[in-house]
């Protein structure tokens, strides 16, 4: 049943979700923190656990699968409503401000990368 | 006409499959056609989109973009941190635990090191702007890492609406930068492998850039970029309006 997938990506979703607001909360911030990548966890754990235990079904799979790879439309819906045009309008220091530190990191991102494989 | 608007009003979200669905077919067809496939399609699509964004906000005078044109609020639907999250968390069914679980550090020194750097940056180029009040520098600094840690920063240290406002400009700049250049120089950079993904979703930060941009990289890093990136805003709230903030008072 595929909807056995969809509910085992939504329960790893909402307990992802709960951790990060709890965690949060526990530092006394008004945010999330962490929330989607504890989800993530949850669900790689889960799906280890599900397939030892030959619980993993076909169809199961499709019903997970489907919504990753929904994941592209997704964002390029999201790119449509971002607020482009405030971001644009905010002036020049924004575009500075976010542009020039990304540049400098993309310049030292594959030095960071040799150092840690050589270690 | 007016039955057709009702029938729109009425099913955003489908609406919006549609919209994205003959967006990505056309993106993916100038794609191989004109750009010989050196650029992907969803990457173009994820441009286009942009585009459409920013034409959006123009006539509907929002701040969601195309999704405040009436006719299109179902792509605000569709994109909005609901599915953004549920799909993201999708994602890591195709990821190896242990391949995570051993970039685990590389994946934790990338996330310091980048909150430290994008903050760091982003105080110099305001200060070189002309801000000197400890306030306004924390919150552009804070900008600078992503476009939810500026404002929220901004709120604890009680910056001002148009700093703040400059600040979520400012991270949703880098958003869109992260989103755009990813695909244009992955290959040159060395992300073509899952500990790259995560060193660099730890440094990048932005989960919505670093995961689009990924997506239009090589769509199997994308949960390896994700699962760093997504714990870079938290953390973020956390530092930037307490200890960074602490020392940037000391400094000036």
């Amino acid at each position: 049943m595929i909807i056995y997938g969809v509910a085992l990506l939504a329960l790893s979703f909402l307990l992802g979700q709960w951790m990060g607001e709890a965690l949060g909360a526990l530092l006394g911030i008004d945010a999330n923190v962490g929330g989607v990548g504890f989800a993530m966890i949850i669900l790689m754990l889960l799906k280890d656990w599900f397939l030892r235990e030959g619980w993993m079904k076909k169809d199961m799979d499709a019903g997970i699968d489907f919504w990753g790879k929904m994941y592209i439309p997704v964002v390029i819906a999201m790119a449509a409503s971002l607020n482009v045009k405030g971001a644009v309008s905010s002036g020049l220091l924004a575009v500075l401000a976010g542009f020039i530190p990304v540049a400098i990191c993309f310049a030292v991102f594959p030095h960071m990368l040799r150092r840690f494989k050589t270690d | 006409m007016e039955l057709f608007e009702g029938l729109i009003a009425k099913n955003g979200l489908v609406f919006a499959f549609l919209i994205v669905g003959v967006l990505t077919l056309g993106s993916e067809f100038f794609s191989k056609k004109f750009l010989k496939s050196k650029i992907p399609g969803s990457a173009v699509a994820i441009f286009l989109a942009l585009l459409l964004g920013y034409w959006g906000g123009v006539w509907g005078n929002g701040e969601k973009g195309l999704a405040d044109v009436k006719f299109f609020s179902g792509l605000g639907f569709f994109g909005g941190a609901m599915f953004r999250d549920f799909t993201i968390v999708a994602t890591a069914y195709g990821a190896s635990f242990l391949l995570v679980k051993k970039s685990g550090w590389l994946g934790f020194i990338s996330l310091v090191l980048g909150i430290s750097l994008f903050f760091v940056l982003g105080v110099i180029i305001a200060f070189a702007w002309g801000y000197r009040d400890v306030v306004s520098l924390c919150t552009i600094g804070a900008g600078a890492c992503t476009y939810i840690i500026g404002p929220v920063t901004g709120a604890a240290i009680g910056a001002s609406s148009e700093v703040i406002a400059l600040s979520i400009g400012t991270g949703l700049f880098k958003t869109i930068t992260v989103t755009i250049l990813t695909p244009l120089v992955a290959k040159r950079i060395g992300l073509d492998n899952p500990q790259a993904a995560m060193a660099f979703g730890g440094l990048m930060g932005t989960s919505s850039g670093v995961a689009a941009g990924l997506a239009a990289t090589d769509p199997e890093l994308v949960p390896y970029g994700a699962v760093t990136a997504t714990f870079y805003t938290g953390l973020g709230c956390l530092v930037c309006p307490s200890v960074f903030y602490g020392i940037l008072e000391l400094m000036l």
